[in-house]
């Protein structure tokens, strides 16, 4: 028997469950708006502290990639993602995760090529793709303003 | 209340990245790669402004967030130090966020070993 | 000598005896539903390989197979000198897993890659080599470790990423056998014929749903094989897979129905055989070459063994794929070898 690419392709996409959407979204949405939640009580502490609306900010991130390092670092974090997924990839804790995981798993391979240079696998598109995207917006915005 | 909108809009952007996931089969880094730079142009139009102010870290938790650091970072280099900004502000209203997150992947590569998943 | 008949099949005249065979498993592994027919189960995931913070799980696959090659030598009563030739494969780049596995044994080495069909690939080339009187005693043997694979194909195991429903989980485990010429007292499995197979590629390029794209090659290599050997099923009390989990075993049923051919009925999956579904949390099945070693030399070589199945169609399958090559915007290509086991 002869069978085209396309009517493999059928067969597969026939037999391939997705996942279960309705309980992958409910977790996402709890799991997000929680961490959003812890986020927005430290801003409201370090707000109450004295500090500036910024480094409010800057210091609720601080402790946030803090927090998820330390998860990352007791296997917590990726416990946690196998059931919140996009909501425990998508706050900056799950972009800590992204640094700190590879950063421990090539510790094998040493400090340097290892550690220093495998952190950002994972999480360095983010940077440059973000940076690239905030600079072309510089410049339109001197030129337009 | 201000608890309930962070809540209810940091879980809505989850859900979002949870739609790209389950229905386009796009890898993590893209997905995470499309909200950073989703964040800086929703910045730049003036739309993420009102939902910070609106949701707290509702808005600057979620990577989207860390577009909105980057390009506020950004306009506001431009304004006080013009064109030059638009290559500063970027990493240096987000260097906190860097460097802590580079800090932290040392030390707890240091001091923690990896775990394995297989029990 | 045996027969090559067009096609890739080689019959055996004097069906070389599987001699001694044993399997080497993780603590996951030895969870599972199998547990009691492995020879080994190791209780740390590292297998002694290293102290504390300096482990290396690369290396940890290496004493799994050694534990393996090592269990098999003692249940063949044999030593290493008694060994003219290994067979081995993994999934690492450049096969390091069996190759830092045969640096402390004083015997021929060749490393293959078949990908997840390495535990058919082997033992085929064993007994090919055996049939043909170029040896006394030929070992075939294959590793695959979770963290090891995931390190490489995926992510960082510590990383929280998410896993889809069509994705499976690799086995950490090995196995190993040993392959002689058959005399009048050797006891069975016994191997009759082999099928190496084609490389097939139907285009499928999610690689989180290699089961669907092996099927395509456990489906061309079996039909082949029952065709040059003028077999059907029904010769067979099983038609074995190595790992094609729950999408591709399904995949697989429906290119046989439009044979009209009820393999569903015949057919067992090592990756579905390994690991309890339910409780284990593995998504489609387990998979990797360990997943097939594991099942075929601790659970049906032992069956077989024992005379409790006549004859097996082990056919392994393999997706011949890189991360590097898959990010070029290339697709899957399969590929799955059968060998024909028995006791009679």
């Amino acid at each position: 028997m002869n069978i085209t690419n396309k009517e493999y392709g059928e067969i597969t996409k026939r037999r391939s469950p997705n996942t279960k959407a309705g309980l992958s979204f409910t977790k996402a949405f709890l799991f997000g708006g929680a961490i959003c939640v812890v986020g927005e009580a430290f801003l409201n502490l370090y707000t109450h502290l004295g500090f500036t609306r910024i480094d409010s900010g800057t210091l609720t991130s601080m402790t946030l990639i803090f927090i998820a390092a330390i998860l990352t670092g007791l296997k917590l974090y990726d416990k946690m993602s196998k059931h919140g997924g996009a909501g425990t990839l998508v706050p900056i804790t799950g972009f800590a995760n992204a640094v700190v995981a590879p950063a421990l798993e090539y510790k094998t391979e040493g400090y340097i090529l290892g550690v220093g240079a495998k952190m950002f696998t994972i999480a360095g598109p983010v940077i440059v793709y973000g940076i690239a995207a905030s600079a072309l917006y510089g410049i339109l915005y001197y030129i337009m303003r | 209340m201000d608890y309930l909108w962070a809540f209810l809009i940091g879980g809505g952007i989850c859900l979002i990245g949870q739609a790209l996931i389950d229905y386009t089969r796009l890898t993590p880094a893209r997905i995470l790669v499309i909200f950073v730079v989703a964040g800086v142009v929703l910045t730049a139009l003036g739309w993420y402004e009102p939902l910070v102010d609106f949701a707290g870290a509702g808005a600057t938790v979620p990577l989207t967030g860390f577009g909105y650091l980057l390009a506020e970072g950004v306009r506001r280099s431009v304004d006080s130090g013009g064109l030059l900004g638009a290559f500063t502000g970027g990493l240096g209203a987000s260097a906190a966020g860097l460097e802590a997150v580079m800090i932290m992947g040392l030390i707890v590569a240091v001091l923690f070993k990896r775990g394995d998943k297989t029990t | 000598m045996g027969r090559f008949i067009k096609g890739g099949t080689v019959e055996m005249y004097n069906s070389p005896s599987v001699k001694a065979f044993a399997a080497a498993v993780g603590k996951k592994e030895g969870d599972g539903p199998l547990a009691k027919h492995f020879d080994y189960i190791g209780e740390d995931i590292t297998f002694g390989a290293g102290s504390h913070g300096k482990d290396s799980w690369e290396k940890a696959e290496s004493v799994l197979q050694q534990k393996a090659l090592s269990l098999a030598l003692r249940k063949g009563d044999l030593g290493e000198n008694d060994i003219d030739i290994i067979f081995a494969g993994d999934l690492l780049n450049q096969c390091v897993a069996s190759g830092y596995a045969a640096r402390d044994y004083e015997i021929p080495f060749i490393g293959l890659y078949g990908a997840c069909s390495t535990m058919a690939e082997s033992l085929a080339l064993a007994a090919v080599f055996i049939e043909n009187g170029l040896g006394g005693n030929a070992a075939a043997m294959t590793s695959s470790h979770y963290c090891t694979a995931e390190r490489q194909f995926r992510f960082p195991v510590n990383y929280g990423s998410h896993r889809t429903p069509t994705s499976q989980w690799t086995a950490t485990a090995a196995g190993c056998a040993i392959v002689t010429p058959r005399m009048p007292e050797s006891p069975p499995p016994y191997i009759y014929s082999v099928t190496f197979g084609r490389v097939k590629d139907y285009g499928i390029k999610d690689a989180n749903n290699m089961g669907a794209a092996m099927a395509g090659a456990a489906y061309a290599t079996i039909s082949t094989h029952l065709t040059n050997t003028g077999k059907t099923i029904d010769d067979f009390d099983y038609i074995v897979t190595g790992d094609l989990g729950l999408v591709g075993s399904e995949v697989m049923y429906d290119l046989f129905d439009k044979d009209r051919i009820n393999i569903k009925k015949k057919h067992k999956d090592c990756g579905l055989m390994l690991y309890d579904l339910e409780t284990q949390d593995v998504h489609a099945g387990g998979s990797g070459c360990g997943c097939g070693a594991g099942v075929l030399c601790g659970y049906f070589m032992r069956e077989i063994s024992a005379g409790k199945l006549k004859n097996i169609l082990f056919t392994a399958t393999g997706a011949l794929m890189s991360p590097t090559i898959l990010q070029q915007g290339e697709s899957i290509p399969g590929i799955a070898h059968a060998i024909h086991i028995g006791n009679g």
